[in-house]
C-alpha cells in the first residue's frame, strides 16, 4: 500500500503523483515532505482531505528549501533528529525559477535534507507555461511556436550542475520511467548526510500533449535519445552512468509529443531538429553514454 | 465538520474522493497471458494495482483512472483497456 | 539595574524565552540583537539552533518550517527586510504558527533611509499577525516574554511582532532590569502545540482551502485575534504579578481622566508627548495621553471607553497611507468612533518619517493646530513637520 493514497486529483497518467509514489516508496514512513506550491501539492491536499501518509507541510512557492531547513533545524534542537529524513519534493518552476535562492542558502548551510525535483519542464499547474526547465523550442502557453517561432528560445537550465557546485555530496538525475534506478537514488541520496538533490525527469501528458497512457514510454524515449542522461555525482564528481546500449535518434523522442508538433509541420523545422540533436550529442560526449 | 486549525484531516483522506468515476477505459487483467512481473503495479500512478494471493495483479476499480499506462507498459499485453459500460 | 544598549535588552531577553531556532538576516537598525543572539551562541550561553539564512523571506519561512515542527521559534527585522517577508508573514498567521519576531522600526525606500518611523510594521497590519509597540528599553525587552505567552496560547496561536523604534530605542544606552531566568521560567510555560510534523502523527500542514472553507479559515484567525484582546490584558497583569513591571495591557494613559485634549501615540514618541504634558498641565492646560500598546488587534472598545470624555483628539502616525493623506491611526480611531454617540473632532498629525527628529516643540506646535477647532478651523490630518522651505 503506497503511503500517498489513492483518490487525490492528479490527471490520468500523472508523473507526479508516480513521482511521488516511488519517493515514498524509497524513504518509507519515517520522513517529513515539503512541497512548494504546485501540481503535487494541489492535487493531492484539497481540505479537508490529503493523501499524505506521512508528515507533510506546505508553505508557499519558493521557500520550500528554507522551511525544510527550518524543520531539520528545529528537529535537531528539539533532539528528535535521529533517522527522520527531510524531503522536498518540488517541481521544476519551484525549484529552478522562484525557489532557487531558498535552495542555495539550505545547500550552502549544509543541512542534512534531501531535495527532490520532479521536473515535467513547464508550469503546469497554471495551464503550461514555459520556466527555466523548458527545453529548446517546446511550445508551451507562453513560449509558443507561431509564425515567426519555432517555441521556447531557451536552453534548459542546468540545475544539477549548480547544486553540485554548491558542494552537495550527493547529486542524481533521475526517471519515472526507471523506478527500481529512481528509488535506488533516493535512497542512497537520504542516506547520505548532509543535503542532496535528485534531479526526476517527469513527461507530463496534459503539458507535453501526449497520451497519459505513453507517460513512461515517453520518459523512457528522453533517456534512449540521450536527451534526458541518467548519472550520479558525488561531492562534484560524475560517479556513476547509464550507458545507452543502442542510442535512438531524438526523432523518435520529439514525435510523439504535440509540444514539439511544429518542428515537424513547420517550414525549417528538420533545421531545429538538428540544435535539438546537438544537445543530446552533447550529453552523450559529456557523460560518456555510450 | 469543523475546521481543524493548521491542518488537513487525518493523513489519507482523499481515499474519501472514488476516483473511478473518472475512467472511460477501464483495464481488463487477463491472467492467462500475465507473468506476475508486477510492472503494471510499479508504473500505477495512483498506487492501487494490487498482487492477489494467487500472484496476478488486480486493480481497485474504486480509484483507476483509466489512464492506460498499465496496459501500455504490460510486456506481455495481458491488460486491454475496454470503453466503460459496455 | 544596568545600563546596556536597548538591542542587547531585547537579545537577552529573548535569550531567557529559550528559543529552540532562530533565524534572522542582518539588516541595520536590527543588527545589534541578531549579533548579541550569535555571541551568546558561540558562548554557550543559549542551546539553539541558529540560522544565518541568506534572505528574510528565509529567514521567516524556515521559522514556519521550524515552527511547524514543534520549535519556539524567533527572529528579527526591519524596513525592507519585512517588506520581503511580506507574503510568508500572511502564510504564517495563516497556518497559526506562533513565531514571534522583533521589529525595529525603519523607514521604506525610496529615498533610502535607515532610521525611524514606522511605515514598515504599519504596513503589515492585515497580514494577520498581533503588534504590540514599545514606549521604551525596558517595555521593549519585556514584551518579548509576553508575546510568547500571548501568542503561543491555545485560544490565539498567531504569530506577534515587537516592534521597537529604530536607533531611538536599539541604539540607545539605558538603565535597565535584565530579565531573570528564574522568574522568566515561572511566567513562561514550554511551548507544547497539539499537532506538530511527526511521523508517529502523520498531519499535513497548508492545504489547500477551496470556497466552501476558506472564509471560514479567515473568521477563525479573526476570532484568535478578539481572543488575544482579552489575553494581551490578561499577560500584561501575569507579567505585573511576577516581574512588578506594568506598561498598560491594549493601551495605557497618561494623565487621561480630565483631559479635553487626548493625545494618541505608539512607540517611543510616548516620552515625549508625556514631557509635553507635563509642562503644558504647568500652564493650565487640559492634555492627556492614550497610548496605544496594541495596534493589532484593535482596541476598539477600550479607545471608544478611554476617549468619551476628550473634546479633542489627535493623533500622531510615524507612517503614511498614501492617497489619504492620514496616518493608519488616525484613520482607525476614526472607524472605531463613527458608530458610537461620541462626535469628538480627531485631527490626524504625520510626523517624524525617516528619523526626523519629533522634539516638544513640534508636539506643542500640533496641541496649537488642534485646538482651533473650538474656533471652528478645523484641520482633517496633515505632516507636522515640514520644511517648507524645502517645497
Amino acid at each position: 500500500m503506497s503511503l500517498l493514497a489513492p483518490g487525490h486529483r492528479g490527471c490520468a497518467g500523472c508523473c507526479d503523483a508516480l513521482a511521488g509514489k516511488f519517493v515514498l516508496d524509497a524513504v518509507g514512513k519515517d520522513c517529513i515532505v515539503v512541497s512548494p506550491t504546485g501540481c503535487l501539492e494541489v492535487f493531492t491536499t484539497p481540505y479537508p482531505e490529503s493523501a499524505w501518509g506521512v508528515p507533510w507541510i506546505h508553505s508557499l512557492f519558493e521557500n520550500a528549501a528554507a522551511v525544510a531547513s527550518g524543520v531539520e533545524a528545529a528537529y535537531k534542537a528539539l533532539g528528535k533528529k535521529n533517522k527522520t529524513k527531510i524531503i522536498v519534493i518540488g517541481g521544476d518552476g519551484a525549484t529552478l525559477d522562484i525557489g532557487l535562492q531558498a535552495i542555495s542558502g539550505a545547500f550552502e548551510r549544509g543541512h542534512d535534507l534531501t531535495y527532490i525535483c520532479v521536473d515535467n519542464e513547464a508550469y503546469m499547474n497554471t495551464g503550461v507555461q514555459r520556466s527555466g526547465a523548458t527545453p529548446l523550442f517546446a511550445s508551451t502557453t507562453t513560449s509558443p511556436a507561431g509564425k515567426v517561432s519555432f517555441g521556447n528560445p531557451q536552453h534548459k537550465k542546468n540545475m544539477p550542475a549548480i547544486i553540485a557546485a554548491h558542494g552537495s555530496p550527493y547529486v542524481a538525475t533521475a526517471s519515472i520511467s526507471y523506478a527500481p534506478d529512481l528509488i535506488k537514488k533516493v535512497k542512497k541520496a537520504t542516506e547520505t548526510k548532509g543535503p542532496t538533490y535528485v534531479h526526476v525527469h517527469a513527461p507530463c501528458c496534459t503539458g507535453w500533449k501526449f497520451e497519459g497512457s505513453k507517460t513512461i514510454e515517453v520518459g523512457r524515449l528522453a533517456v534512449e535519445t540521450a536527451m534526458w542522461p541518467l548519472y550520479e555525482m558525488e561531492n562534484g564528481e560524475v560517479t556513476g552512468v547509464r550507458k545507452l546500449k543502442k542510442r535512438k535518434p531524438v526523432e523518435e523522442y520529439l514525435k510523439v509529443q504535440g509540444r514539439y508538433k511544429h518542428l515537424f509541420t513547420a517550414e525549417g523545422g528538420t533545421e531545429e531538429i538538428k540544435k535539438i540533436q546537438a544537445i543530446a550529442d552533447w550529453n552523450v560526449k559529456h557523460f560518456g553514454l555510450e | 465538520m469543523k475546521l481543524v486549525i493548521k491542518t488537513t484531516a487525518k493523513p489519507k483522506g482523499t481515499r474519501a474522493n472514488k476516483t473511478g468515476t473518472w475512467r472511460s477505459f477501464m483495464p481488463v487483467f487477463d491472467h492467462k497471458l500475465c507473468s506476475k512481473c508486477g510492472i503494471c503495479a510499479m508504473y500505477c500512478p495512483e498506487g492501487i494495482i494490487f498482487k492477489l494471493e494467487n500472484g496476478y495483479f488486480e486493480p481497485d476499480y474504486d480509484y483507476c483512472k483509466g489512464c492506460g499506462i498499465c496496459a501500455n507498459e504490460c510486456p506481455k499485453k495481458a491488460i486491454l483497456m475496454v470503453l466503460e459500460g459496455k | 539595574m544596568v545600563v546596556v544598549e536597548g538591542s542587547y535588552a531585547v537579545a537577552h531577553s529573548v535569550k531567557m524565552c529559550k528559543p529552540n531556532v532562530i533565524s534572522a538576516y542582518p539588516i541595520t537598525p536590527q543588527t545589534h540583537i541578531v549579533e548579541d543572539l550569535s555571541q551568546f551562541v558561540a558562548d554557550g550561553e543559549m542551546s539553539c539552533e541558529y540560522m544565518n539564512v541568506e534572505s528574510e523571506f528565509s529567514a521567516i519561512s524556515a521559522l514556519i518550517g521550524a515552527s511547524a515542527a514543534g520549535a519556539r521559534t524567533y527572529s528579527s527585522t526591519t524596513s525592507q527586510g519585512l517588506a520581503l517577508m511580506h507574503e510568508a508573514l500572511f502564510n504564517a498567521s495563516g497556518m497559526r504558527l506562533p513565531v514571534v519576531m522583533t521589529v525595529v522600526n525603519r523607514a521604506l525606500s525610496a529615498p533610502i533611509n535607515i532610521w525611524n518611523d514606522q511605515q514598515d510594521s504599519i504596513s503589515q497590519r492585515d497580514t494577520g499577525w498581533i503588534q504590540l509597540y514599545a514606549e521604551d528599553v525596558q517595555e521593549s525587552a519585556d514584551m518579548t516574554p509576553q508575546l510568547y505567552k500571548i501568542a503561543e496560547d491555545e485560544e490565539v496561536l498567531l504569530p506577534a511582532m515587537s516592534c521597537m523604534d529604530g536607533f531611538i530605542l536599539s541604539h540607545v544606552y539605558e538603565p535597565v532590569i535584565l530579565l531573570e531566568q528564574s522568574l522568566t521560567d515561572e511566567f513562561l510555560p514550554p511551548f507544547s502545540p497539539e499537532f506538530v510534523l511527526d511521523p508517529e502523527n502523520p498531519m499535513s500542514f497548508g492545504a489547500f482551502a477551496d470556497p466552501s472553507t476558506y472564509t471560514e479559515f479567515r473568521y477563525k484567525q479573526e476570532k484568535a485575534m478578539e481572543a488575544a484582546l482579552l489575553k494581551i490584558e490578561e499577560v500584561a497583569n501575569e507579567f505585573n504579578e511576577v516581574y512588578g513591571r506594568y506598561y498598560g495591557g491594549l493601551i495605557d494613559s497618561y494623565l487621561l481622566d480630565d483631559a479635553e485634549i487626548v493625545i494618541m501615540a505608539m512607540g517611543s514618541v510616548i516620552g515625549t508627548i508625556k514631557d509635553t504634558i507635563d509642562m503644558l498641565r504647568k500652564e493650565g492646560e487640559s492634555i492627556g495621553l492614550l497610548k496605544i500598546r496594541s495596534f493589532r488587534p484593535f482596541p476598539v472598545e477600550a479607545i471608544r471607553t478611554a476617549l468619551k470624555n476628550a473634546k479633542v483628539v489627535i493623533t500622531l502616525d510615524k507612517n503614511i497611507s498614501i492617497g489619504k493623506n492620514e496616518g493608519a491611526l488616525c484613520t482607525e480611531v476614526k472607524a472605531c468612533l463613527y458608530n458610537t454617540n461620541l462626535r469628538v473632532p480627531v485631527i490626524g498629525f504625520m510626523l517624524g518619517h525617516g528619523g526626523r527628529d519629533i522634539p516638544i516643540s513640534t508636539i506643542v506646535k500640533i496641541i496649537n493646530k488642534a485646538k482651533l477647532v473650538e474656533k471652528g478651523i478645523f484641520v482633517e490630518s496633515e505632516f507636522a513637520d515640514l520644511r517648507e522651505e524645502l517645497i
